[in-house]
């Protein structure tokens, strides 16, 4: 659609812009940046902390830039003297009932709210602190996430997150006036409601409300005790994202470094997800290929089909909250995360000639749900807690800071054997899509013989930002054994974000989409945006990490998880074949269906 | 300065010899843009404070190209002081009815709604049951109209014009950013004229006694007469249907208790009137526009428990949504507690007011603007009852 320019000032200059701008991004185009705090790329316009508020000539009142598309002939002043009162007026409203005790908050040098008093020299505040007449309750009963009222300021970010972004809606505001605040259902704890631990709004919280639980202190200890050897495991989308800790641009991959970062760390052994990711697309791979010959040559109508993955533990909770009727359709398999606790704790002891119980394994995960996840009862395989802590890659950038280690001049180095091996198709489960191009390559060639008929392994259709993505593929030419596949169109179809998954989900539900195989992943973008990921997000940085993941594939010499030689290593040594008696005890799962309330 | 005397009017209850059913039938012969044309001549105002007039609201509406529009009567009656719309839907429910039919019809609307106050419910039963009647009487004469009630749930900001779409669309009630208008997205996203209920039954009356009858009434900026809701240190508290453009001492020499002091206009949210300035403010567009409310207070008050009470009302009826109101009002509540108790200085008012007056051009809606009304003009004329 052609879009008129619409003809305006601001500060006297004139723009011409297309119409239905706001005033915000007019601005942005003469290099004016209008602060705001309520507003965020990713979500719809709230215009309710009114930091953003300009003087348009002729108005009666201030306007929100975030929320006025501009008007022809419109003079606007960002910077005016009406403006600046204003604006000084609104933060040090916000601070007032902010708890500003900012040396002691775990956003400190990380909250818009702090920058903005900063910017404009708020001083001794000129009004009434009332942070402390209220009673002060945080919630950290969650093993994810914590809220803190006392730091709100009521932007609704988070709420809009819930809602627009995850379509989960565990946050909403609650009361009006000065009781107004973000709450969950009956306001209960985060970890009784259907809150999927996403950490959505811990990445869009602007100030220390919503944070991550961190477990920095512990895994320091563990480092720390002669007598733990600590293993630690790093998802594929932390190695594109930790530079943004660490003074990088967005999108620079960093593996080499991150992992000899990990060693001065003190980690006894720096191993990697992705050896767990490329197991993950065997199990998950044969799951599916055995359920399609059920359903197709055994007619066993009692097949759950279409299968979901299950590397996403936002959307493990959400399906049992949301569709649990479902759940027998969600692969068994566990998470990368969990298949490599559970291995590190059995497999890795054994080979190491150590004691599971002497063994702490921690994770480093793009992802504030995996925290959640570690904690659940039925990830005790190895007779210990899998998995013992979970890091966000935010809480790596603060280890890496704490420990000193001058990270932009270290060396490359490698993961350490074993369980340190992987191929391109594990590096690639950090974007959108990936588990499912991964499964493809894998798939498609044990089904066939031949590899997946996509130039250079690159299974486009299902790459890229689109909400949901469908790709086809046809089987021809199938291996005898895998003859009942023959000309069969396996259907797929890749959801991120959770609002599209419950869509995808609703449309399977409804009959209206018959699907073979769906990915979900719970966070925009897929891992590479997960709630742990560095602050802040948007769908440039989160478009440039994807690149670098697509980059990090591409430049790997293996690049289908069968080739990997650890995998291959693991199956002849210790588990047997996919989906054997061995590799269903440590490496599959079972779900818990839960109620929307 | 153009003022009336204070004279009585009778057009809003009204109602000998008047069929209104009968009056849309004649009324929709005519053409909408005629009725426009009419209101837009009448100078009929918006009777629930704002004073938009309503002839342009119809006409906006009626020049959005849409399908559906819906015309809504706003009975969220919650401003402090007022009570005319109670008793409007009490006693002339079918002239509200008959205004949002004339209304429908000209903006091209086949719905209507009254959004009635949640404290107001005790009316439905009666409303509902005279609807039945209504609805089938505009089936007879052939318009393609119906109105249905919806109930608020005793939420103050649900009287905003956006914040009550919201509830009627079952969700929390805040406030939208304008633009858009309602006349271009309201109820459901569609265009929507949204009036109040004495605005629609002056609409109504205009139809029935004529343009020119109604001009006879008032001043050049403020058309017409008004039912004000008369409440305080008056032995006279009640609803009172006055022409336009009175001064305030003409109002006080009528109502007073021959002590008053102060006359808050328009409720909590509008301005408070001293005695000195009581000869030179009149009442209605030109001067201090009002809802229709009016506070007598005499000298027995505190001003001081006047505006913590005002105050009190805002900290708890803001939706919390916007920071100037949510916080600004905690903090002028708090402010002049402060100031009373000694702990702040009275200079500190001044900083207060600086306050409002930021939340006045700073707030999203006129909840958080409208604070500053009482606010400054309390605290500026009655400065030494905040203080001591």
């Amino acid at each position: 659609m052609n879009k008129y320019l619409v003809n305006l000032t601001i500060n006297d200059i004139p723009v011409s812009v297309p119409e239905g701008t706001t005033i915000l991004d007019a601005a942005k185009n003469l290099d004016f940046r209008i602060p705001t705090l309520c507003h965020h790329e990713d979500l719809c316009v709230a215009g309710n902390c009114r930091v953003c508020v300009v003087e348009q000539i002729g108005g009666k009142a201030l306007t929100a830039a975030c929320a006025t598309p501009v008007s022809e002939g419109m003079q606007i002043h960002t910077n005016s003297a009406l403006v600046r009162t204003a604006r000084k007026t609104i933060i040090e409203l916000l601070l007032s009932e902010h708890n500003s005790d900012c040396t002691k908050c775990y956003k400190n040098g990380n909250c818009e709210l702090q920058s903005l008093a900063h910017e404009y020299r708020v001083g001794d505040h000129v009004f009434i602190d009332l942070v402390g007449t209220r009673k002060r309750v945080i919630d950290n009963l969650s093993p994810s996430i914590i809220k803190d009222d006392s730091k709100c300021i009521r932007c609704q970010r988070c709420v809009r997150t819930c809602s627009e972004l995850q379509g989960v809606s565990a946050l909403a505001v609650a009361n009006k006036g000065d009781h107004m605040k973000i709450s969950t259902f009956f306001d209960r704890p985060l970890v009784e409601v259907v809150c999927t631990n996403c950490g959505q709004c811990v990445n869009r919280c602007p100030v220390g409300a919503l944070v991550e639980k961190t477990y920095v202190e512990e895994v320091w200890d563990a480092i720390n005790n002669p007598n733990v050897h600590v293993v630690v495991q790093t998802a594929p989308a932390v190695r594109v994202a930790i530079g943004e800790e660490l003074g990088y641009d967005a999108g620079e991959r960093l593996t080499g470094k991150m992992v000899t970062a990990l060693k001065r760390l003190g980690f006894d052994s720096v191993l990697d997800t992705d050896f767990t990711a490329d197991l993950t697309i065997l199990e998950e791979g044969t799951e599916l290929l055995t359920r399609l010959k059920r359903a197709l040559v055994d007619k066993d109508t009692t097949v759950a089909l279409p299968m979901t993955t299950s590397c996403s533990p936002g959307w493990i909770k959400f399906i049992e909250h949301t569709f649990p009727e479902f759940l027998p359709n969600v692969s068994t398999c566990k998470s990368p995360q969990q298949m490599f606790g559970a291995l590190a704790k059995t497999y890795y002891a054994q080979k190491k000639g150590l004691k599971a119980q002497d063994i702490c394994v921690v994770s480093i995960m793009p992802c504030t749900a995996k925290k959640y996840e570690a904690n659940r009862p039925e990830m005790r395989s190895s007779g210990y807690k899998d998995v013992n802590y979970v890091l966000t890659t935010r809480e790596l950038g603060m280890m890496i800071k704490q420990a000193g280690i001058n990270f932009q001049n270290l060396e490359d180095s490698h993961y350490d054997s074993i369980m340190g091996e992987s191929t391109g198709a594990a590096v690639i489960f950090g974007a959108t899509g990936g588990v499912m191009e991964a499964a493809l390559r894998t798939v498609y060639e044990v089904v066939t013989g031949r590899e997946v008929p996509f130039t250079n392994l690159n299974i486009v259709p299902v790459r890229g930002m689109e909400g949901v993505k469908e790709a086809k593929v046809k089987i021809e030419g199938c291996l005898p054994e895998w003859s009942f596949l023959e000309g069969i169109e396996v259907s797929c179809a890749v959801a991120h974000s959770l609002v599209n998954a419950r869509d995808v989900m609703q449309a399977v539900k409804d009959g209206r989409a018959h699907y073979h195989f769906i990915e979900v992943m719970a966070c925009p973008g897929g891992c590479l945006g997960g709630g742990g990921q560095p602050i802040p997000t948007n769908n440039e940085i989160r478009n440039k990490r994807a690149a670098a993941i697509y980059e990090e594939d591409a430049g790997l010499p293996l690049r289908k998880s069968h080739e990997n030689p650890e995998v291959k290593m693991i199956y002849e040594e210790f588990l047997g074949a996919p989906n054997s008696h061995k590799s269903h005890a440590l490496l599959h799962t079972h779900y818990i269906p839960r109620k929307r309330y | 300065m153009e003022t009336t005397k204070l004279k009585r009017v009778d057009i809003i209850f009204a109602m000998e010899g008047i069929d209104p059913i009968k009056v849309v039938e004649s009324t929709i012969k005519k053409d909408p843009d005629t009725i426009i044309l009419e209101m837009i001549d009448s100078g009929l105002k918006g009777r629930g404070g704002a004073g938009f007039p309503t002839g342009l609201k119809w006409k906006f509406t009626r020049n959005e190209d849409s399908y559906d529009k819906y015309v809504i009567c706003n009975a969220d009656e919650g401003e402090p002081g007022t009570f005319k719309d109670r008793e409007i839907l009490d006693r002339v429910p079918e002239k509200v009815f008959a205004g949002l039919a004339i209304c429908g019809y000209t903006i091209g609307a086949r719905e209507g709604f009254i959004y009635l106050r949640g404290e107001y419910n005790f009316l439905l039963p009666k409303l509902n049951e005279k609807l039945v009647a209504f609805n089938a009487g505009m089936k007879k004469i052939g318009l393609d109209f119906t109105i249905q009630m919806r109930s608020g749930s005793g939420a103050y900001i649900c009287g905003e014009e956006s914040a009550l779409f919201e509830s009627m669309e079952g969700k929390r009630g805040e406030p939208r950013n304008k633009p858009p208008y309602p006349t271009v997205s309201g109820y459901l996203g569609k265009p929507t004229a949204i009036n109040n209920v004495e605005t629609l039954v002056y609409a109504f009356m205009i139809s029935r006694i004529g343009v020119e009858k109604f001009k006879e009434f008032g001043t050049k900026d403020s058309r017409g007469s008004k039912v004000f809701s008369i409440s305080g240190d008056t032995p006279k508290a009640g609803i009172h249907e006055l022409e336009l453009g009175m001064t305030v001492q003409q109002l006080v020499e009528e109502f007073g208790d021959g002590d008053t002091k102060a006359v808050q206009v328009g409720g909590a949210s509008g301005g408070c009137v001293p005695r000195k300035l009581f000869k030179d403010t009149i009442i209605g567009y030109e001067g201090i526009p009002t809802g229709g409310s009016m506070m007598l207070f005499n000298s027995q008050r505190s001003m001081y428990n006047v505006l913590h009470d005002y105050l009190e009302f805002f900290t708890e009826e803001s939706c919390g949504q916007c920071t100037p109101c949510r916080v600004g009002c905690q903090q002028l509540l708090k402010g002049i507690e402060a100031v009373k108790r000694g702990e702040k200085s009275p200079s500190y008012l001044d900083d207060l007011k600086k306050l409002a007056r930021t939340m006045k051009v700073a707030a999203k809606c006129g909840l958080g603007q409208s604070v500053a009304n009482p606010f400054v003009s309390i605290v500026t004329n009655f400065k030494e009852e905040i203080i001591y």
